[in-house]
């Protein structure tokens, strides 16, 4: 599956299938950080993700001290 | 996973409801969470004119959307900082909101009416460009607000946003600030009334709302941000967190029921001392306020023009 980061934006390559609490944790994000976005669809941590996929780890964190 | 409410399947989990929702219940949550905001700390009355702080970015976009969702009277106000293309693609992501939703956007360009941008205001002033940003988007946001006549400015911060700040304001004992962080500001000596609308949902939650509601917010972190102190704060809390849902709510809730009017004395007597700035009229504390002072240090003028 390719796998879409951001801040900075890369892809990665990754083997599927794979759930995606375990990818989560295997590229070393928090989960409370991040939105998990396959195709257009927002997924939960439990679902598997096939291949195939185009795969988006969305960071949530934002912000100046303002 | 199955949604709480229904039991179709889930889009989203939340861990510190213990919950997961579908699309249509995790949005009812949302808007759920925004007027239990507005009503517990009565931040916004019927028929009351509401400008909202529009940066592009997720949580501005989310509460412009629930806001005039739940029949609000809100305008948008976009402030242009001078961030190259950062700033440009900001813009075009507020613009294209208001245009798709036919609300009002008002737009300031920082460097085309006071001569300076944020990046060289803070070299300048030998201040961190977010802390340059901040004072002067409290700056022009409120004397906007009173300009135009509006009763309320509303700001997109959200759970994670204050629990950041009160993080830091805590390990510097910071009084004064602890005393004056609350969800809603009131308006008096030159202030218009400022609330937080979105204290009740976590900057996850509102960055799922927009990809449910298919809002085009700018992903891209502001280049000035990166690496700042207010972000490392989040993300330290952020690891508590995964190890203990919850604990950002409780820590933020529980100081804002019982321990910010400990402090309230400390903001109070701050604001006696607050007067018209001889630059702009704006209120201020200081001989001249805090942006003005950026503007002569950015601009070298000897004293502040485009106000």
């Amino acid at each position: 599956m390719r796998v879409l980061l951001r801040n900075p934006r890369r892809e990665l390559e990754i083997e599927g299938p794979v759930q995606v609490n375990q990818l989560v944790e295997r590229l070393g994000f928090n989960r409370e950080s991040i939105l998990v976005i396959v195709g257009d669809l927002l997924v939960t941590g439990d679902a598997v993700i096939d291949d195939s996929a185009s795969v988006e780890i969305r960071p949530v964190i934002s912000g100046g001290a303002s | 996973m199955k949604c709480r409410a229904c039991r179709e399947p889930a889009v989203i989990d939340v861990r510190r409801h213990n919950a997961a929702f579908c699309q249509p219940c995790f949005l009812k949550h949302c808007r759920e969470q925004v007027v239990r905001a507005i009503e517990d700390h009565e931040m916004i009355a019927a028929g009351e004119r509401v400008l909202v702080a529009v940066s592009g970015g997720k949580d501005s976009l989310a509460l412009w959307d629930l806001l005039l969702g739940l029949g609000f009277d809100a305008d948008g106000l976009y402030l242009g900082l001078g961030i190259g293309d950062y700033s440009d693609t900001s813009g075009d992501h507020a613009r294209r909101f208001a245009a798709e939703h036919g609300a009002r956007l008002v737009e300031i360009d920082i460097p085309d009416a006071y001569g300076f941008d944020i990046p060289g205001g803070a070299r300048a002033a030998r201040r961190v460009p977010c802390s340059a940003c901040g004072l002067s988007k409290r700056h022009l946001f409120n004397r906007a607000a009173v300009d135009g006549g509006y009763d309320v400015v509303a700001t997109g911060h959200n759970l994670d946003d204050e629990a950041a700040v009160l993080f830091g304001n805590v390990l510097r004992w910071d009084t004064a600030y602890l005393g004056r962080q609350l969800p809603v500001l009131p308006g008096a000596h030159g202030f218009a009334r400022k609330v937080k609308p979105l204290v009740r949902l976590s900057e996850r939650e509102t960055a799922a709302y927009c990809v449910l509601r298919s809002i085009d917010y700018l992903v891209e972190e502001c280049p000035m941000a990166a690496g700042n102190k207010h972000i490392g704060y989040k993300e330290a809390l952020n690891e508590i967190e995964a190890r203990s849902p919850g604990t950002k709510a409780a820590f933020y809730f529980t100081f804002i029921d019982r321990i910010a009017p400990r402090f309230r004395g400390e903001a109070e007597t701050e604001r006696e001392g607050i007067h018209p700035c001889p630059g702009c009229g704006s209120p201020t504390t200081a001989e001249v306020c805090a942006f003005c002072r950026l503007q002569i240090k950015a601009t070298g003028a000897a004293e502040v023009a485009g106000t």
